[in-house]
Parts: C-alpha cells; structure tokens; sequence
C-alpha cells in the first residue's frame, strides 16, 4: 500500500484517503480579462507532463480534506516530500528537475512516424 | 389512516458480529459538523463545555459528548445524551460555521477483544496503541465509503457513517468480526 505523508495530519496515510489534484504551483493572471487568448491556454490549458520530478496539488480528501503540495517522481511513484499549500516549491537534494531531454515529447517519440 | 409519522431507525434492532467483536447500532444521537478559525476556538470551547482538540487525530470527551478533530479548522461534535447542540452554537457570537448532521449519520459500535481486527479487515489505518490510542479519532475510509472512527475504549470503537451508507458499513464490520474470529 502506498502511504503518503499529510503535513496536516502530521502522519503517513494509505492512498485511499487522498486525491490527486493536477499540477501545483499554477499562478492564476492577476487580471484574467487583461491576458491574450495564447497566455490563457497557456495558463489554463497547458501542462507540461514532466518525466520524472513533479509537482502536484494532493487533497486529503477522506481525512484532514486539505489540499496540499507533493513533489513525486513520475516514473517511480515515489513521494519525495509534502508541503502546506502556501509553502514555496522546496528543492530537493539530489534530484534535478526534469528537462526537454527527460521529457517524452510527440516530436521525440512519434514525429518520424509515418 | 395513519396519523402520524414513525421515525424508523435505519439499521433498525439489528445486531451482528462474533463471540470476538460485537456490532451493534448506536442509540441516536445529535450531531454538529462545526467549522471555526483560531480565534473562536476558546470561546466555542467554554460554551460546548469540552476543549476543542487542535492536534490530529485526538478527541475530547465529557459526559456523554464528544468533539472529534477531522481538520485543521473542522470537528464533529457528538452528543449522545441528545443535547441541543445547535442550540449552543447559536448562542455563540464568535464566527464559526454549525451544521446540524444528527441524522445524516449513524453510529455503529464494534467492541470486544476482536473490535480492532474486525475494523482493519476493511481499513487502511493503523490502528496500534501507539498509533491509535483510547480516544484517537480520524476521518478515514471503510471499504467503499468514508467513516468516522473514535477508539472509545481499548476494546470499543464507535463508526460513523453517512445513513444511506450504513447497511453496508454495517455489514462489513459484521463480516469483518467474523473473519477475525478465524
């Protein structure tokens, strides 16, 4: 059973009371009706779906019902560390972020298909 | 024709479980769901008559009633005597937020030397002495459905769960006591 650390509850909990809730550290426009069609897809639309490194909004939705901030490796499912929502994206040691190069793109995988 | 209406309870007299862990329905009983900040903590406290528990996964009890940590700004208050709960939110001027779920849930008791056994059989949490103590108490999950569990003894659990929900709630930890009797 994978456990995850709930920085509210202050303990590891199964999976089955959390709820995954798309990338985290997305900054809303601070005048939405100001910003180009293309910014807006950007912001509301585009992700980048990293191989390896990401960071994610979790909510412990069948306990605490709080949303918080995980950074998980995308490969490995593993769960590097839980932060308070609020809280800056941390850096973690030893992992790097992932890059163009990690990243499994449509033009890398299947842009030569014929 | 009927002139009034019955109030039947949803699990009715039934009683399940094994020579190890009995189930059986809880009496009713009249709940709050209470959200409030910091600052209406003390306040809220005097007038309920308990110290809202601040840290995860405890509880308090007097006389009867209970107030379960569910969140950083969330409790459950149960009252088992029937007490207006509501009532005594009202006469709170602090900003808080009460709602009424008395009848939204049903309390199911597991006791006896299996209780703890027959819960985990459906169960992710850790439900050790050190993990869990007499008067821990945590949202979690049953199976398929969202409970509230409060260790009210070493070997006696109360389970909260939403009233539709509750036959199958009941059921489980029924079939939960059996199994750990094997």
């Amino acid at each position: 059973m994978l456990l995850i650390y709930c920085p509210y509850c202050e303990e590891e909990r199964s999976e089955l009371e959390f709820r995954h809730g798309g990338d985290a550290h997305i900054a809303r426009p601070t005048n939405i009706a100001d910003v180009t069609d293309e910014a807006f897809e950007e912001y509301f639309f585009l992700r980048d779906n990293p191989k390896g490194l990401i960071f994610e909004r979790w909510r412990h939705i069948h306990g605490c019902g709080r949303f918080f901030n995980a950074a998980r490796d995308t490969v490995s499912d593993k769960f590097y560390l839980t932060y308070k929502a609020g809280e800056p994206k941390p850096v973690i040691p030893g992992v790097s972020p992932a890059t163009e190069k990690t990243v499994e793109t449509y033009e890398a995988t299947e842009g030569t298909a014929k | 024709m009927a002139d009034q209406a019955l109030r039947k309870p949803p699990l009715g007299r039934s009683h399940g479980g094994s020579a190890g862990a009995r189930v059986t329905p809880a009496a009713p009983a009249t709940r709050l769901s209470l959200r409030a900040g910091a600052d209406a903590i003390g306040t809220l406290s005097l007038a309920f008559g308990l110290e809202l528990p601040q840290r995860p996964k405890t509880s308090a009890s007097v006389g009867g009633r209970h107030a379960l940590w569910l969140g950083p700004d969330e409790w459950l208050l149960i009252d088992e005597t029937g007490a207006d709960l509501m009532g005594i939110a009202a006469g709170v001027s602090a900003l808080h937020s009460a709602t009424d779920v008395s009848h939204r849930n049903v309390g199911i008791t597991v006791s006896g030397p299996d209780a703890g056994a027959a819960i985990a059989s459906a169960c992710p949490l850790d439900l050790n002495n050190g993990a869990f103590p007499v008067g821990a108490a945590a949202r979690t999950v049953l199976g398929k459905i969202e409970i509230v569990l409060l260790r009210t003894g070493e070997e006696d659990y109360r389970v909260e769960c939403w009233r539709s929900f509750s036959p199958y709630a009941f059921g489980l930890l029924s079939e939960g006591a059996e199994d750990a009797g094997l």
